[in-house]
């Protein structure tokens, strides 16, 4: 792991930060990578879990080891409590610190949903190797058989309570034993669970209500100066000369320097940073600035020449993804019965509460940097290689994140935070992005359009699917040299579709844009999610059939489907999939059990995500004119539950995430710039119009999977079912205006 | 020129422009980072602090404004996350990623200051200035009528016991 300080693309950046342990999955590159390779991970000889996971002190306080970034989906409570549950320690009393950015122990990356899955075993084992050592240490003293001994609520006991030794007592003797084979050591009885799948209330709560939780913007280190960046609002173009005079004259201003872009691995603009004492008088001193852009050839771009673009892609045949049967020849015999559609799915920013930030300070042989990011190790690499640094010599501290949604798996924020620090020669400096560079230079979800055809047969089943799909493809994007096929980063399950039908096709085209794209809360899922489940729904129309029923005969028998543009990863599961549409129809009351209010509709889907499982009933319809959404029902299947109560809040917030990119503001583009600026033109669902969503989980033994991410796909198509229940018309495209359905 | 407020409770003076928003005053001249900054037009809530009682933007509110009123923060809303509405917040699980979480508490303190007892409707209609990204409306409005309730619960075991 020392030669990585040249990271520059995604590709090696994977390749390092997957080599040491279990995978990072990021949506679409390597799926279950975690399941698949377990073996591979588990050949090299984990660390002592008293050095990397577990920190007992004689006064038996315990702390417990966080390498995880937290950013509201539950990893400081959820990992914890796996490793809490294994080394037999009182939940109540342990502490969580988050970790040394070190990835020569630890693997940080935070994204696709893959947290729990990934750290279900190694955290057992850790926790439970810990424990064994302290049993061992226990029956040492004791010269007894181990055997005989018990862990519990932090000691050790032996024979009938006579004897116990606290932890603390223990933890110096137990951390200089042999380690046990992580392999073979005892992992506990599932059913002697007092941790993992008990409704837990999140550790960090105190903090995140008493003003004292550290985000990124929160940290403050002696001499700290203040920073923004003016970029060029064209994508792709830099400042062709400047007047600093104005802004140098701005009260509080200390410096104005030019920043290079960085046109590979972290991808940032580059621009004119204002330094300043603080954050206020770095902001007027960029308005100060005079700047003379060159826009580049971007500046011709816009929403509706990208449309046209992906039109004209549609008008040609696709390159081919996926090919049973023959889709085209039933379809032509469908002749007029033919079922067709065009979807439309626009670009999204993640607008994450905390816009980015970053606080660096680059000494000559060391730097330090408050990182609130979902990859604090390629922030440590991007830093380093800036700093002209050794990667172990930046100290990366992972801050508590205000939304990451995966915008802050990048490392751009963190760059350009090195780049200035630098700059003004190792000043310790806090850069800030106001709202508006936070939604103006995002990497925003890819601008899609779908050209869907569908046919029955006399029984109403699927005779043929067709899915020919153009986007601005995330792998494109990362990947310049073609080196990953730019479809691969595009469909999910949308190119593993668990419908049967004997004609099944799926096309795709690259949309060519400067519009930088990446991993937005569920990836390539949340588009396939909604054309898929909505197309069903159109087919089930077609069909006159129950839109729950024509799923359910769809899916047919119990089985398992593969993923073909990704064969190591986990199958759908038919029966799962089935599992959750019928628990979320139950408990929404669908088919007569609670029919929907006057003028309002009942729509239902269902999609596998990141292997997890998910369905919801949407009751909605138009109220006044305008959208309105009744209640929302969910059921999910993570496989085990490691903290239920954490698995409903993230279903909660997908489904509000889901509900405000199907309702509000889209991302546009004009003149090779983003139109949206703040949360007036680009809005956010607020709480009056939040209906209620209830979560129900299916009850299972499975291994865990994630949820952060799988229920957001649900959202619209679930949403568009309901308004064409209520008012027979359907929109296709996002995101919804009340006049789709008048 | 020095501007002298009460913050939390106790005699504060700054030296700064006049016209600096009371947000950037609070997280950079005094370090005190409880009150965040989100969008800087007044349009996410989670700014919000208390002047003379009132839920207040301070990203939109120059310092000068302040000058001799009474500025509470969530730092100050109580000494030990004890105000009912934070231990409601925590009772119901409220937070995700709690970045906005300050703001929603001081506009939900603000208005249970004016209306013990809040309705579904006044809840909607003092919280709405504030965005939760991470969606957790449903658990806010839980979180409001409970720590009325307990507020009202208590009130009525202490005049009980006068």
């Amino acid at each position: 792991m020392s030669d990585h300080s040249s990271l520059l693309n995604r590709r090696s950046f994977l390749a390092t930060t997957t080599g040491a342990g279990a995978a990072l999955v990021i949506g679409f590159y390597l799926p279950a990578r975690a399941f698949a390779d377990e073996a591979a991970e588990q050949e090299a000889q984990p660390p002592n879990p008293f050095n990397a996971w577990v920190r007992i002190t004689k006064d038996n306080r315990v702390t417990l080891i966080l390498a995880k970034s937290e950013m509201g989906q539950g990893v400081m409570t959820a990992l914890p409590m796996i490793l809490a549950e294994e080394l037999c320690v009182d939940w109540k009393s342990v502490t969580v610190e988050q970790a040394p950015t070190n990835p020569d122990i630890y693997e940080h990356g935070t994204g696709g949903s893959s947290s729990v899955p990934e750290s279900w075993l190694p955290l057992r084992r850790a926790g439970a190797a810990a424990r064994q050592m302290l049993l061992v240490a226990a029956a040492k003293r004791w010269n007894v058989n181990e055997d005989t001994c018990k862990a519990e609520n932090g000691a050790v006991i032996h024979g009938a309570r006579k004897k116990l030794f606290t932890y603390g007592e223990l933890v110096e003797e137990a951390a200089a034993l042999p380690l046990p084979d992580f392999k073979k050591v005892p992992l506990k009885n599932s059913n002697d669970f007092t941790i993992v799948g008990h409704d837990t209330r999140r550790f960090e709560a105190r903090g995140k209500v008493n003003g004292t939780a550290g985000f990124g913007l929160d940290a403050r280190t002696p001499g700290m100066l203040f920073a923004v960046v003016a970029r060029c609002p064209v994508f792709g173009g830099k400042p062709a000369s400047y007047d600093a005079a104005k802004a140098q004259a701005v009260p509080g201003v200390r410096s104005v320097l030019a920043i290079e872009a960085i046109g590979e691995g972290a991808f940032t603009a580059g621009g004119v940073a204002v330094v300043a004492e603080n954050s206020w008088a770095a902001i007027e001193g960029r308005k100060a600035l005079q700047i003379k852009w060159e826009e580049g050839p971007a500046a011709e771009e816009s929403s509706e020449s990208l449309r046209r673009q992906c039109l004209e892609n549609a008008a040609k045949p696709g390159k081919t993804v996926r090919n049973e049967g023959d889709a085209e020849a039933a379809l032509a015999a469908a002749g007029e019965h033919a079922v067709k559609a065009d979807y439309q799915v626009p670009f999204a920013a993640h607008a994450c509460m905390e816009p980015m930030n970053c606080t660096v300070h680059i000494g000559p042989a060391s730097a330090e940097a408050w990182v609130p990011s979902q990859a604090p190790q390629w922030a440590r690499e991007a830093i380093a290689k800036i700093a002209g640094l050794k990667p172990e010599t930046v100290n990366v501290h992972t801050t508590l994140m205000g939304g990451g949604f995966g915008r802050r798996y990048q490392a751009d924020f963190a760059a350009e935070a090195a780049q200035i620090s630098k700059a003004t020669g190792g000043k310790p400096i806090q850069l800030l992005w106001t709202r508006e560079d936070d939604l103006q230079h995002c990497f925003y979800r890819p601008f899609s359009v779908h050209r869907m055809a569908g046919a029955l047969d006399g029984k109403g089943n699927l005779a043929a699917w067709k899915h020919f799909q153009t986007s601005t493809s995330i792998a494109a994007a990362w990947e310049k040299d073609g080196a990953e096929k730019p479809e691969q980063s595009e469909f999910g399950m949308a190119a593993f579709l668990p419908y049967l039908t004997p004609n099944y096709r799926v096309e795709y085209s690259l949309a060519r844009s400067a519009v930088p794209r990446a991993w937005w809360r569920s990836v390539e899922n949340s588009g396939g999610g909604f054309v898929v489940e909505s197309f069903v729904d159109e087919l089930a129309a077609a069909a006159k059939a129950d839109p729950l029923e024509f799923r359910l005969r769809l899916l047919g028998d119990d089985r398992s489907v593969k993923d073909a543009m990704s064969p190591t990863g986990d199958p759908v599961s038919t029966a799962r999939l089935k599992g959750v549409l019928k628990l979320a129809a139950e408990k929404a009351g669908w088919g007569g059990g609670k029919p929907a209010a006057k003028g309002m509709g009942l729509g239902i889907a269902c999609y596998f995500s990141f292997n997890s499982y998910a369905a919801m009933v949407v009751e909605a319809g138009l109220k006044n004119g305008e959208i309105h959404v009744a209640r929302i029902v969910a059921a999910v299947d993570v496989g085990r539950a490691i903290n239920p109560q954490g698995v409903r809040a993230q279903v909660e917030s997908a489904a509000i995430y889901g509900l405000t990119a199907a309702l509000k503001d889209s991302i546009t583009i004009r003149a090779g710039r983003v139109e949206q600026s703040n949360f007036h033109d680009y809005q956010m669902l607020r709480l009056p119009e939040a209906p209620p969503v209830e979560v129900h989980i299916v009850a299972s033994t499975e291994k865990p999977t994630g949820i952060g991410e799988p229920a957001v796909p649900v959202l619209a198509p679930a949403l568009c079912n309901a308004l064409f229940a209520a008012t027979g018309k359907r929109a296709r495209t996002l995101p919804l205006r009340a006049a789709d359905f008048a | 020129m020095a501007i002298t407020f009460k913050l939390n409770g106790k005699s504060q003076s700054v030296d700064v422009s006049p016209e600096m928003p009371l947000l950037w005053v609070l997280r950079d001249t005094l370090n005190m980072t409880g009150t965040k900054f989100g969008c800087g037009m007044a349009l996410c809530g989670a700014c919000t602090v208390h002047i003379n009682g009132e839920a207040t933007r301070s990203c939109v509110t120059p310092v000068s404004s302040v000058a001799g009123k009474s500025v509470t923060t969530i730092e100050g809303l109580s000494p030990d996350a004890s105000h009912p509405l934070q231990q409601a917040w925590i009772e119901e699980d409220v937070p995700q990623c709690g970045y906005c979480q300050s703001g929603q508490i001081m506009s939900a303190a603000a208005l249970l200051a004016k209306k013990p007892k809040p309705t579904d409707a006044d809840i909607d209609d003092a919280m709405q200035g504030n965005i939760c990204r991470c969606g957790t409306y449903q658990r806010i409005r839980k979180a409001i009528h409970r720590a009325a309730d307990s507020h009202a619960g208590a009130a009525k075991e202490k005049a009980a016991t006068r």
